[in-house]
């Protein structure tokens, strides 16, 4: 998992029905960790290039512009680390 | 009162995020922290720092003075009798808890009732369910209106001889509603139960009377008035924390400890209020750094915080209710909340919302803010939160307002 800790600075898990996990890129590298993303990923919507609604491997996400990411509907944060580890690699 | 001269004497106000102006509506979560604040600790840690009691030396003198000129500062900020009132713990939820052991393992047992409101924050709610767990007794949620008002008559039918303690908010986390704790004080003296206050939402924003209110507990949290992360408060009567056992033992909270040769047993006598419940050494530079942020109130007045915050949360709500795909959560009555606004916006989550809004520099929450049971009640998943603080502005709303047409 080299690639998320040269990446990734925190990933933040929110509580209630809603089990979403927000993943928060290092500050010095968030631009090139957007960059290999939205190369990786299918865009399925941008709103006004600071939010993009993305697709890949059947998963659907959101990816801010401020080098922040939303997953949803994930099993657990292991499928997390795996999407990530092939989103940035 | 000029927010704008207040903001002054706020350094990360000055701070641009992602090259936008930082605007800060996040206060009900913690607010900024003016350089008076900042200054009184950086003093404290440069000049005066030493352990405080039972110490001869200058230093250590100071510092006692110190901690102990806090406590009477809080004590004159809510109108408590006195210093021996007012116990100095980590935060609101660290003094819930404090009520929940010292006063509740000691008095509930099965057949008693705890009520608490369906608007609770999670720590007016776990240490009851997690104590009621030990001694058996029940606790009793009472419903609140679907727009997020108490239900007065559901609390009426609540009560009764059995209930021993009610606790509720004087302002709620997510709504921002006012509650009446005088007409609840008043219900629950007459069935011989106690009051607890979360004055989390309240003390910062509202003048507070404890007198006046006649609750017999009042927890609150510094650094949602302006003062240090780790100090909170709470107020009790004194007859009240003269009948409770301490809540930690150790250092500070004794007067004295024994050792009996025959029984081969410690006797404890408990040091004098508020100490008997400060074990250990105590956070004295938050203390300090509180009563630096109480000062800072009082010189403004907690009338004008109030009045200002009622402006800003009118205007907001007008404001927003200009956009379309937004629906405003709880009542839209500027005057019977204090300033914080739940919503959401059609399509998105609350955390694409806060995200939305960080990318321009305004900073609002995101998510449940800890009262779940009351985001049951409404049918949200989450909920988008702003709220606002003195240094806030018509013009700051203005541009969140610009933000969120955006989203749309």
């Amino acid at each position: 998992m080299g690639v998320i800790e040269d990446y990734v600075a925190r990933i933040e898990e929110t509580c209630g029905e809603e089990k979403d996990f927000i993943v928060i890129f290092k500050y010095e590298r968030k631009d090139e960790a957007v960059t290999k993303i939205l190369r990786k990923a299918k865009i399925k919507k941008s709103i006004s290039r600071i939010i993009f609604e993305l697709t890949f491997q059947n998963f659907s996400f959101r990816l801010y512009g401020t080098g922040k990411a939303i997953f949803r509907n994930l099993k657990d944060k292991s499928e997390l680390k795996r999407l990530l580890a092939n989103l940035l690699s | 009162m000029d927010p704008y001269k207040i903001r002054e004497d706020f350094p990360i106000l000055k701070r641009k995020i992602n090259d936008n102006p930082l605007i800060y509506f996040d206060n009900a979560a913690t607010t900024q922290k003016p350089k008076q604040v900042i200054d009184a600790i950086n003093e404290f840690y440069k000049n005066h720092n030493a352990n405080v009691h039972r110490g001869v030396h200058t230093l250590s003198q100071e510092a006692s003075e110190l901690y102990e000129d806090a406590h009477e500062e809080v004590a004159k900020f809510i109108n408590a009798d006195s210093m021996e009132e007012i116990v100095f713990v980590r935060g609101t939820t660290e003094a819930i808890n404090l009520v929940a052991y010292a006063w509740g393992l000691w008095n509930l047992k099965k057949g008693d009732e705890v009520l608490v409101t369906l608007m609770e924050h999670h720590s007016n709610i776990v240490p009851w369910e997690l104590l009621s767990r030990i001694n058996g007794f029940k606790v009793k949620y009472v419903d609140v209106n679907d727009d997020g008002t108490l239900n007065y008559e559901a609390f009426e039918n609540a009560i009764s001889n059995k209930t021993r303690i009610v606790c509720l908010p004087q302002v709620s986390n997510v709504t921002g509603v006012v509650n009446d704790v005088k007409k609840i004080v008043k219900m629950a003296h007459e069935h011989d139960s106690l009051v607890l206050v979360d004055g989390a939402q309240s003390v910062p924003h509202l003048p507070v009377d404890v007198k006046d209110l006649d609750v017999d507990f009042l927890a609150f949290s510094g650094h949602k008035m302006l003062g240090p992360t780790g100090i909170g408060v709470l107020y009790a009567k004194r007859e009240i924390l003269e009948s409770m056992e301490p809540f930690h033992g150790g250092g500070e909270m004794i007067k004295d400890v024994t050792f009996n040769t025959v029984t081969r047993r410690c006797s404890i006598s408990w040091n004098d209020l508020p100490w008997k419940f400060e074990a250990g050494t105590p956070h004295i530079c938050g203390g300090v750094g509180l009563m630096a942020a109480v000062r800072y109130l009082e010189n403004i007045g907690m009338e004008n915080v109030r009045l200002h915050e009622k402006m800003l949360t009118g205007y907001a709500l007008r404001r927003m209710q200009e956009l379309e795909k937004i629906k405003i959560y709880g009542p839209r009555d500027a005057s019977s909340k204090c300033g914080i606004i739940p919503f959401g916006i059609a399509g998105l989550s609350s955390h694409d919302v806060a995200l939305f809004l960080d990318h321009y520099g305004v900073m609002i929450r995101s998510g449940l803010h800890c009262a779940q049971p009351l985001h049951e009640k409404f049918k949200l998943k989450s909920s988008a939160r702003a709220s606002f603080y003195i240094y806030n502005t018509r013009e700051e709303i203005d541009r969140f307002v610009e933000v969120l047409k955006e989203i749309e």
